[in-house]
């Protein structure tokens, strides 16, 4: 449902219209690019899988990010929040840019405001527009649609929820570390069943240019996502795919 | 010659020497550089690559009659150093990328070095043979086996000029000390020992025992999902044979001496410059981890890399470097899109000049940075194809980013993210360095007045 050959634009700097709703321009608000980076942590987090030993560098540096995020998240409740929204919203088919993130404190102080969550609304009413902000990958699209559809399974277990999310965090390093094969399928064994489509996700993927080492995306068969509610899809629940990814060759 | 070799920056004209590698438009995975560094007098440099492949090239004498040409580099030597390998009990493959070359000083008619991949060092040997014995009584020519019953008289071999051969041979093998990945190899000035520094551990070895090191740093958490911080780079100190540094992923430095205790987990000095609030993003993380850490020459500072600056620290103070260059700090506003396609991770290496008086480091768009340490002055130039005309003069380069582009400079949004100068390095005592443009290898010299 993401939009292919686009010509899209890097979205940073100077045109900034916060909070527009003639939806010309319309920038997501803060909230909005925050999930989005973090989903975007997520799916690297789940890339990190390959033939070859993941980089650990790399790993702790975005788990350290994903871990930041929460935390701020938690603070100012959002956590929970986020995952109330209604469920009855378009689904969100083009791109976040997570521009505002990458500027500074003292930056966002000058101009821009942390919106609330009506403004979270009226990002999703006024985002018709294909052009507004979009960043380089097509992936992100398809997590934030995901969102918005994961919020069924969410509502019902918030605090669940983040639990889980520490304990998947906790078990990408364990992986890392390399248990052996038998007891990463104890492991999996306690992995909730919501997962990725990760047909969907791979497709997205694909067109990617930086691969790179993750070339070996096709081998996923994902022969233990088969789930009869395969369109329960997951915010950080997807953690524990990562596992099962990182398990599974 | 050192005279004038404190050049400041409007003195020194660089320009184009030699350039090594293809010109094919689809690059070979395996034919991209991975390291680069000159020996200690500056007669070898030695490049690795990500097929485990080692080539060096030896500088030529300087020839009377073309005083201009002040000795190129032609190939000396090329060994496979590294071969894949496959890890049976986790499964993974085993990259035979070389990480690291550091050579060991002269000492007798043979050289030296260190070459690793992400587990394993070896010791490797480059000898000339320029002589083989000739006239055995038990083997002839060929090398068939005489009869020795058929032997009616003995003679004295002698040794007869042969065509110049250059051999690579193997003569330590480090293995097996490393779980995680091994990113710095350096030689203690001692010359008998060395170290080895992964993710999370730091080892010491001596070069004549390949089965048993010393661990000497270890920073890996008794639970795992502790594990927030990796170590990213290490190196001796150039003369205290008991001194080392290694930095962090979060951008701090530590000083260690081996002399206070067996495990030096409790460092001597810890560098950290203190963050600036008002600049915090979700990627200050990221961009503060420290990708290479170098000693001067005089052992009195350190240089670091991290993702958008060059940092010199003066050994005495550890709140804050003495000094800070931007690399591309144009690159700030965009660290959103970095972090998507990976960029942000990239690790480009920093180094001195012969003088520490000048600094490089590498870019994108295959721009790399000198940094004058006296005058302030900075240069940013380019290795291409299009500036490779023997002893052209290198013209600085300025990436502009607000509106208006002047004629010669390249806006932000037009640089070539997937032409990255990771590695360079630079000439013990000339004004000579050496550039690796993924699968190419430039070599510019200044020019010779």
């Amino acid at each position: 449902m993401f939009v292919r050959g686009l010509k899209r634009k890097c979205f940073d700097g100077e045109e900034d219209i916060e909070g527009t709703l003639a939806g010309i321009k319309a920038i997501p608000s803060y909230n909005l690019q925050r999930q989005s980076l973090l989903d975007m942590s997520l799916v690297k987090l789940q890339l990190c899988h390959m033939l070859v030993e993941p980089n650990l560098c790399r790993s702790v540096l975005i788990a350290n990010t994903v871990r930041q995020i929460q935390e701020e998240m938690t603070q100012d409740g959002t956590w929970q929040m986020i995952n109330t929204q209604s469920t009855g919203q378009a689904s969100l088919d083009r791109l976040v840019s997570t521009d505002i993130l990458c500027r500074s404190s003292r930056e966002q102080a000058e101009g821009k405001h942390v919106p609330g969550y009506s403004t979270f609304n009226k990002d999703f009413e006024g985002d018709q527009a294909q052009d507004s902000s979009e960043t380089m990958s097509t992936a992100s699209s398809v997590q934030a649609s995901r969102n918005l559809q994961s919020n069924v399974w969410e509502m019902e277990n918030p605090q669940e929820n983040k639990g889980n999310f520490q304990k998947s965090l906790d078990q990408i390093f364990e992986t890392l570390e390399n248990k052996s094969p038998n007891s990463v399928e104890d492991l999996f064994s306690e992995v909730d069943n919501s997962y990725y489509d990760l047909d969907t996700m791979l497709t997205g993927m694909m067109s990617n240019t930086k691969m790179g080492h993750c070339d070996g995306l096709e081998t996923f068969s994902s022969p233990t996502t088969t789930t009869s509610n395969s369109n329960c899809k997951s915010d950080l629940n997807e953690l524990d795919h990562i596992v099962e990814i990182l398990v599974e060759s | 010659s050192l005279a004038g070799f404190g050049s400041l920056m409007q003195d020194v004209l660089w320009c184009f020497s030699q350039v090594k590698g293809t010109i094919d438009v689809g690059v070979t995975e395996a034919d991209i550089i991975s390291t680069v560094e000159f020996n200690h007098t500056g007669e070898l440099l030695a490049t690795g690559d990500k097929g485990g492949r080692v080539v060096i090239f030896q500088r030529e004498q300087e020839s009377k009659n073309q005083p201009h040409r002040r000795g190129e580099y032609n190939v000396y030597s090329t060994f496979q150093s590294h071969e894949p390998e496959f890890d049976y009990l986790k499964s993974l493959e085993i990259e035979e990328k070389i990480n690291k070359i550091r050579w060991l000083p002269q000492q007798n008619a043979a050289y030296f070095l260190l070459s690793t991949n992400d587990k394993t060092v070896k010791l490797w040997k480059v000898s000339e043979r320029d002589k083989r014995p000739e006239g055995y009584n038990l083997k002839d020519e060929d090398g068939r086996l005489r009869d020795p019953s058929m032997i009616t008289m003995l003679r004295v071999p002698v040794l007869r000029p042969m065509d110049l051969m250059v051999e690579a041979t193997p003569r330590r093998v480090f293995a097996n000390a490393h779980t995680y990945h091994i990113n710095s190899i350096s030689v203690n000035s001692d010359y008998e020992t060395y170290m080895s520094a992964d993710d999370l551990r730091i080892n010491l070895w001596n070069f004549e025992i390949t089965n048993q090191s010393f661990n000497i740093v270890d920073i890996k958490p008794a639970n795992m999902e502790e594990l927030t911080e990796v170590i990213t780079a290490a190196e001796f100190h150039p003369h205290h044979c008991n001194t080392f540094v290694y930095s962090s992923s979060k951008g701090t430095i530590r000083l260690c001496d081996m002399r206070t205790s067996a495990l030096c987990d409790r460092h001597a000095k810890f560098f950290e410059e203190p963050e600036d609030p008002s600049n915090r993003s979700f990627f200050s993380e990221i961009i503060s981890s420290i990708s290479d850490v170098k000693f001067s020459h005089s052992g009195r500072y350190i240089m670091t890399r991290d993702y958008l600056t060059v940092k010199v620290w003066d050994l005495n103070m550890e709140n804050r470097p003495i000094e800070t260059y931007q690399v591309h700090d144009y690159l700030r506003s965009k660290l959103c899109s970095l972090y998507e396609n990976d960029c942000i991770f990239d690790k480009f290496e920093c180094v001195w000049n012969g003088s520490d008086s000048v600094i490089m480091t590498g870019s994108y768009n295959n721009f790399f940075r000198m940094f004058d340490r006296n005058t302030k002055r900075d240069v940013t130039l380019e290795a291409s194809r299009e500036n490779s005309k023997p002893r052209a003069i290198l013209k600085p380069r300025k990436v502009c980013v607000g509106g208006k582009r002047r004629k010669d400079e390249i806006s932000v949004d037009s640089l070539d993210f997937s032409k990255k100068i990771l590695h360079t390095a630079w000439h013990p005592s000339e004004n000579i360095i050496a550039v690796a443009a993924t699968n190419n290898l430039y070599i510019f010299q200044d020019k010779v007045n």
